[in-house]
């Protein structure tokens, strides 16, 4: 059985037909096709699949579709443009690559929309801060460090420029 | 000839690209979420299908009826094993395990058969309608039980005579072992436990089936699948599918973690390639987290004894190892283990005489395969541990020891293998600055403690799975007028970065712009065979193919502009987007406009490139061959820990980590690699256990915990700051002196970790992990026993 849906997801409107017992991250990835959140453990055990739901991290992988009606979602293909202009990178997706952020890049959307969500308070968050605010989202290649330094970097850049972008080089991270 | 006497490396060209923080190709892809994974993908009419898995640990299969579950609405196929009999093995001499088990099962989980279904939920519901007859053999669980009984057996003996729950047995003695044992003035034994652990990618194991009848194609496969060896991939679903393999296709789309968990082919490539036979329509099978933990293949769980012998001064006389390997249920890696759980520790330590002894079981549990560090994880943890055992008795300082043990550089091991270059002593001399350990060293309070360990890793292995004398790696350039180059590379990035590695190579070596360049990687029909991503032989092999082919290309470049200019193709620099004269570099032309002048010149412009190792850096012996790399990594760790006496609880506080990687192509990747690595060993240390229940808590032989709630990998708020030094030696063979970086820094974290508990508070910790409830014991016991160290339980 599947139910027509109104989902508005990266400040666009939807309507879908899914089954009723879907989850939010199935119907994003198998119902609207935006696949960048990623089902690590379906069990939200991992973070890969966090998403915001009015602007907080939710884990989409044990979040009922029928949470999100009527509320705003947002995926990381919905990050790009969101403090920058259309299509450019945000500061955190810039910096995740500058640093050496990602390795294999599985965790990577989680752990964006979880950073993100910490810089839209507070842009200049302690590196116990971050790792705080990103105690949800499991990482297995990088240790966490580079993680840590390119959020760093993006908050420094959100809180100077806005929507510069990071230098491609960056010799001197923390 | 490569040898001990090779000279050393001529001086280092200056470099623009390589050496330097760049971005990754793939970066923005990933932080998009446009990289498409195996599971993002999906093709019209797609199936999903569904394994059904063994509820017992050791079976006998009697009967399967599949009929209900064919005739349950929305399923399109159902396979069984008979249909996909051939044995199948990653190492070509073992072949012991099928695509779906026909007579018998061997751990819980084992797959007896398949479905492809319109949907998830129809697959579930169809592989339960699916009936099973077992007969019920008795499971054997232990490893040393397995060794000792000939009544249960989990393989047919390959001979009369042999027992079938023994899977490999290497003994091997190098140098005079008594003699070394009669003149040591001390001997230092212990005896260790190495808990199993599991690799524990994010990204589920997932591949997908696609099968073309008719037409041009007729009766051609293709399998995406998030594997590290898409070319074993190739061989063995052509063999075992009976298929010729020029009709077989392996694409390896972006693979969200390996860590050697997707290093050999598994159940669901060959379900989805036959069920997508079977109905002609796309199939995908994604494994659910449970899956991934019983498909394992992780680090093996090792029972070691070590004695080292050594002089008044502390330098090492002899060394004897006996080891017992918990393989599981089936061979996977294991006679490459068993071989690399004694060939691999002979550096960077000289030792005058060697013995080990190593004998891998066969027990009813998920296989043992190859985790990052493959069997040298285990006996790098004893015997560090033992050193430190050693440095205490003689009054020593451990980092002292190590260096009056160092065995130099351009040399062979004990065991014959040819040593090039190695930074071990600026490892060492990296950790100690870092840490303050002089100062620091024993000056700590109870309860805070430093503690060190060395090691040194393969920077790929020697020779490929299966005999041959072919390239291990090779990548083709096609170039463009427009002056962008792609790179057809066969090699597997994982999230290692070798996609970026050889499109930095070519920045270098032609001069164009990092976004001028493309990369197709890992696709059998189009990309030159590489063997995959495993035992650190990625940057070495695909490295040196890649400047193989790059420095051809730029050859032809260079012949034709300096036939323009009339010059010396010497004096042609490319650079910068440039091709110039050396001599005068306001004499230039933009590179398209280089490549136009080539082609015109030469025709269209392509190049190939390839590698293939030495073959003389090992000895004679049976076994000589496993271990043997061409350049070895060496590492230093010094972790720094403080240890709750009252809870027995261990803080990590900082781990140093001091790598000789040859030279770092991208310093931000190789630290990324080192970060990484040291942040797996000290989860491995205190906080993984791959574990299974026995019958007083619950079904025997059932995980323990197959979920990443109760399997605890560290978060963010459980990792150590980790601090990467990067140390340089720059190989001779290496490109650009490089060697690896991705598994060599995971090696000493472990036995850093435990001789810093030491250090705290005066325990041996001898088993893994290092959690609570054992170091709080093991201080229980000292405090009763009055005694200084704590056996392996």
């Amino acid at each position: 059985v599947k139910d027509l849906l109104q989902l508005r997801i990266n400040g666009q409107d939807h309507e879908i037909a899914v089954p009723s017992h879907y989850t939010l991250l199935e119907t994003l990835r198998y119902g609207v096709g935006l696949t960048g959140s990623k089902q690590g453990c379906d069990k939200g055990d991992c973070g890969a699949c966090t998403v915001w739901l009015e602007g907080l991290p939710t884990l989409a992988c044990i979040t009922p579709v029928f949470e999100a009606l009527g509320r705003e979602v947002r995926t990381v293909e919905g990050l790009a443009g969101f403090r920058t202009a259309p299509g450019v990178p945000h500061p955190l997706q810039d910096a995740f690559d500058v640093c050496g952020a990602a390795q294999c890049g599985f965790c990577t959307p989680g752990i964006l929309m979880s950073a993100a969500a910490l810089l839209e308070s507070n842009p200049s968050a302690s590196r116990q801060e971050i790792k705080e605010a990103l105690s949800g989202n499991l990482c297995r290649c990088t240790g966490y460090t580079k993680i840590i330094d390119a959020v760093e970097l993006a908050g420094r850049t959100l809180a100077t420029h806005r929507s510069a972008p990071a230098d491609p080089r960056a010799p001197d991270l923390p | 000839m490569s040898d001990a006497s090779t000279p050393p490396p001529a001086p280092r060209k200056r470099e623009s690209v390589i050496g330097t923080r760049q971005r990754k190709v793939d970066g923005l892809a990933k932080s998009t979420g446009r990289a498409l994974y195996t599971d993002d993908i999906s093709l019209p009419g797609m199936l999903h299908g569904k394994i059904l898995r063994s509820p017992h640990p050791h079976a006998h299969i009697l009967g399967i009826d599949t009929s209900a579950a064919e005739a349950l609405p929305g399923v399109f196929g159902v396979v069984t094993g008979a249909e996909m009999p051939t044995p199948y093995g990653i190492i070509v001499w073992t072949p012991d395990e099928q695509a779906l088990a026909t007579e018998r099962v061997r751990y819980i989980g084992d797959g007896v058969a398949a479905v492809a279904a319109a949907d998830e939920e129809t697959a579930n519901q169809a592989v339960e309608l699916i009936r099973v007859e077992y007969e019920i053999l008795e499971p054997i669980f232990d490893p040393e039980e397995a060794i000792r009984r000939t009544d249960v057996q989990i393989h047919e003996p390959s001979r009369q005579g042999r027992n079938g729950n023994i899977s490999k047995i290497v003994e091997l003695e190098f140098g005079d072992l008594q003699a070394g044992f009669s003149d040591s003035a001390v001997v230092v034994n212990g005896e260790y436990f190495f808990e199993g652990t599991t690799h524990t990618p994010i990204e589920p194991h997932c591949a997908i089936g696609f099968w073309e009848e008719g037409g041009v194609p007729n009766g051609r496969l293709t399998v995406w699948s998030s594997t590290q060896v898409p070319h074993y991939l190739h061989r063995e679903l052509a063999r075992v599918l009976e298929l010729d393999p020029a009709k077989v296709r392996v694409v390896q789309p972006p693979v969200g973690g390996g860590f050697g968990g997707k290093s050999e082919p598994f159940d669901l490539e060959f379900c989805v390639a036959r069920l997508a036979i079977k109905t002609g329509r796309p199939v995908k099978i994604l494994y659910t987290r449970e899956e991934v933990f019983y498909a394992h293949r992780g680090r093996h769980p090792f029972h070691m004894s070590y004695r080292i012998g050594a002089t008044a001064e502390g330098r090492l006389e002899a060394v004897e190892a006996r080891t017992i390997l918990d393989g599981g249920a089936y061979s996977s890696f294991g006679l490459v283990t068993t071989y690399y759980s004694g060939q691999l520790l002979t550096a960077p330590y000289h030792i005058p005489a060697y013995r080990f002894h190593s004998t891998r079981a066969f027990t009813n549990k998920p296989a043992c395969g190859p985790k990052r560090g493959h069997g040298s994880v285990q006996p790098r943890f004893a015997f560090e541990v033992t050193l430190d055992r050693l440095a205490e008795r003689l009054g020593v300082d451990p980092i002292e020891l190590r260096r009056r043990n160092f065995m130099g550089e351009r040399t062979r091991t004990v065991n014959e293998l040819r040593v090039t270059s190695n930074g071990f002593l600026e490892c060492l001399d990296a950790v100690e600055r870092a840490s303050g350990w002089k100062e620091r060293h024993r000056n700590l309070p109870f309860g805070q403690g430093l503690g060190v360990a060395g090691s040194c890793y393969i920077s790929g292995t020697n020779y490929p799975i299966y005999p041959n004398e072919m390239p291990q790696s090779a990548v083709q350039l096609q170039v463009d007028r427009s002056g962008r180059v792609a790179v057809f590379s066969g090699a597997s990035d994982i999230g290692q970065g070798s996609d970026s590695l050889v499109a930095y190579i070519v920045c270098e070596e032609l001069g164009v712009p990092l976004d001028y360049v493309r990369v197709l990687s890992s696709d059998t029909d189009f990309t030159p065979v590489d063997l995959g991503a495993y035992s650190s032989r990625v940057t070495f092999m695909l490295g040196n193919a890649c400047v193989d082919a790059a420095r051809k290309l730029a050859r032809t470049v260079k012949a034709a502009v300096g036939e323009q200019w009339e010059t010396d193709p010497e004096r042609v620099l490319l650079a910068d987007g440039f091709a110039m004269d050396a001599a005068d570099t306001s004499r230039r032309i933009r590179i398209a406009e280089a490549f136009q002048l080539t082609e015109a010149r030469f025709g269209t412009l392509g190049s190939v490139g390839s590698y293939n190792t030495p073959k003389d850096v090992h000895g004679e012996y049976r076994g000589a061959t496993i271990g043997a790399s061409p350049a070895y990594s060496f590492t230093a760790h010094v972790a720094e820990v403080e240890v709750d006496a009252d809870t027995g609880f261990v803080e990590v506080r900082r781990i140093w980590i001091a790598h000789d990687c040859g030279r770092a192509l991208n310093p931000a990747i190789v630290e990324g690699q080192m970060e990484g690595s040291a942040y797996m060993g000290f989860a491995e240390a205190l906080m993984e256990e791959h574990i299974f229940k026995d019958e007083a808590h619950g079904r025997a032989g059932l995980h323990n915990a197959p979920s990443l709630l109760d399997y605890r990998i560290p978060t963010s708020l459980d990792t150590p700051e980790l601090v990467s030094l990067i140390v340089e030696s720059i190989d001779p063979e290496g490109p650009y002196g490089a060697k690896e970086a991705g598994e060599g820094p995971l090696h000493p974290s472990i036995p850093a970790i435990a001789n810093a508990i030491y250090n705290a508070v005066g325990v041996r910790m001898d088993a893994l992990p290092f959690s609570p409830p054992r170091v709080w014991a093991a201080l229980q016991r000292k405090a009763m026993e009055g005694e200084e160290r704590v056996a392996a339980d």
